[in-house]
């Protein structure tokens, strides 16, 4: 606990620092990072695989995503852009510098297999490749990849990976975003799709992405 | 499936009688997100889609070419260093795998042609149509005429035109990239004010696109990536009715049309490869193609913030002074008497 308040001590200092100072960008330190994801393991592993937890909130693989996205939903936690009554308190535990060694800590790990979408049928996996991979622009739903990237791999450091994702942690996203609930993406990008799917929509694309395997470099 | 296969048909069979109410309804969607309904004398065609094809009662062979056509329009990429010399593929700007209404669906050019093009003032068939955007659009040189991959990109149009009449006498619902109406006023400074916030997310703020590991991921709008000076998109009117009508991407007719046509004007005053027929003088291209073409466009217009002046260079992009689009300036019919 003391160690923790000095480092939260620390991180206002920071903050201030960079406040005052304009944004000066922080280098993420992976090894660092490490040190202080010690509250994350718990949920999210310690190969950062996360957990599909079937009936109740699914925690997100964390392990290969973008460095940036990954410093970005911490802020927004910390922030209240965006809002989950689990993640809060352990986000606000992080100062900025431990954000970004987090998030450098967990980018840099290999992309683990998916959970959740192991009995899905035929025709539900079809549905989901084809909003996956073409869309329905009868629906006007764009298809993932056109942000998330070739494979659903991620695109840039805005756009994560949602290949081999576990599909009950996809579904809570949709239906957050649907809902009105999470609404952090950048110009409601996804709140907008998310918004013309139905129900089956969103089973279908996250069973099917929970499906896809990422190969590692 | 049966339900769609059964729409088309009814499409197919209504649409000569005019609107078809069972088109009109595949289409309730847009209405909703606000664009215009169809008109009473326009024509209404839904193409069919890839699932369509699989269903379809026509030879495997002639799938297969269309197949084929469709992974060219969607990954025209695969044809970079060869045909294409950008970091574009037909479905950037031809949205929903060139099906899509107001994203200038290519199903038209497969019932309108042979027509007269006021661009190279002759009359063009559809594969002519398609060498266009191979000079133009992808900054590079069309597959030849009659060549397997021209045949199978001119089968995948022509089969989203399944149903539709040729020669059709009645206006197009969703052709093109209808502009809205020109604001009295155009500012670059706002254009690029907006163009940050709203598009540079995927675009990148030097308009670069994002390329990653060698894949596509998001077109850019200018620089040596994107298509070139004779594009149709370079047009002002052109790039504001795509704009207002399919971005950002999802959130179609969300910009006004002030916004749509100030990031329009903004991009379309940003550098890309020199257009094609150039000769070596921005004068001469203007005096050539202004009339036709480059009146609509920023061609060799100093751009007022630094006093560039556009296009002025002999940058061809990619593609270098070495390839030369082969159907450019290429003349047609010249002893046919009037």
């Amino acid at each position: 606990m003391t160690s923790m308040r000095i480092a939260s001590g620390l991180g206002l200092l920071l903050g201030l620092g960079l406040a005052a100072g304009q944004a000066q960008a922080q280098e993420g330190d992976a090894e660092r990072g490490q040190q202080a994801a010690g509250a994350c393991v718990a949920c999210h592993q310690a190969d950062g695989s996360g957990m599909s937890v079937s009936g109740g909130e699914s925690w997100p693989r964390l392990a290969g995503l973008p460095a940036e996205y990954i410093a970005k939903q911490l802020h927004d936690f910390k922030e209240g852009r965006r809002e989950n009554t689990t993640m809060m308190p352990f986000a606000n535990m992080l100062d900025d510098q431990q954000v970004v060694d987090v998030a450098a800590y967990y980018s840099e790990m290999p992309v683990t297999e998916a959970q959740g979408g192991e009995d899905a049928d035929e025709d539900l996996l079809a549905r989901g490749e084809q909003l996956a991979l073409r869309g329905d622009w009868d629906e006007y739903i764009v298809s993932c990849k056109s942000c998330h990237g070739p494979g659903n791999e991620g695109a840039g450091g805005t756009f994560p990976g949602i290949a081999s994702q576990h599909a009950g942690y996809i579904e809570a996203q949709l239906r957050a975003w649907q809902a009105g609930e999470r609404g952090n993406d950048p110009q409601n990008l996804m709140g907008a799709i998310a918004e013309r799917m139905s129900d089956e929509d969103i089973r279908a694309v996250s069973v099917w992405l929970a499906n896809q395997s990422v190969a590692s470099e | 499936m049966t339900l769609r296969r059964t729409t088309l048909a009814v499409a197919s069979a209504t649409l000569a009688a005019g609107i078809s109410m069972a088109a009109w309804a595949e289409y309730e969607k847009l209405v909703e997100l606000g664009y215009p309904a169809p008109k009473e004398d326009e024509l209404v065609h839904v193409p069919p889609t890839m699932a369509d094809l699989e269903e379809a009662d026509i030879h495997p062979e002639l799938k297969k070419v269309i197949r084929r056509g469709y992974d060219l329009f969607t990954n025209t990429q695969q044809l970079r260093g060869e045909n294409v010399f950008n970091d574009m593929n037909c479905s950037s700007c031809h949205l929903g795998e060139g099906r899509q209404p107001f994203s200038a669906p290519v199903w038209p050019a497969a019932v309108t042609l042979p027509d007269f093009r006021g661009k190279n003032q002759h009359v063009n068939n559809l594969e002519e149509r398609i060498a266009g955007c191979f000079a133009y659009s992808m900054n590079g040189t069309p597959p030849e005429y009659g060549s397997d991959d021209m045949l199978a990109l001119s089968a995948y149009h022509q089969w989203l035109a399944t149903g539709a009449p040729m020669y059709p006498d009645q206006p197009i619902y969703g052709r093109g990239f209808p502009a809205p109406d020109r604001p009295e006023e155009l500012s670059y400074e706002n254009g690029e004010a907006l163009y940050v916030e709203n598009c540079a997310v995927c675009h990148g703020e030097d308009g670069s696109g994002l390329y990653q590991e060698g894949e596509y991921v998001f077109p850019a709008p200018w620089g040596d990536g994107s298509n070139n000076w004779g594009a149709g998109i370079v047009r002002t009117h052109t790039a504001a009715g795509f704009i207002k009508n399919n971005m950002p991407l999802g959130q179609p007719l969300s910009l006004s049309d002030q916004e749509a046509w100030d990031i329009a004007y903004y991009m379309t005053q940003q550098e890309r490869p020199q257009d094609p027929r150039y000769t070596g003088s921005v004068d001469e291209v203007l005096e050539k193609f202004g009339p036709t073409f480059h009146k609509n466009s920023s061609y060799g217009q100093e751009r007022e913030v630094d006093g560039h002046r556009l296009a002025d260079h002999a940058n061809w992009g990619e593609k270098g002074e070495e390839v030369k689009p082969w159907n450019v300036g290429q003349p047609r019919f010249e002893d046919l008497e009037d």
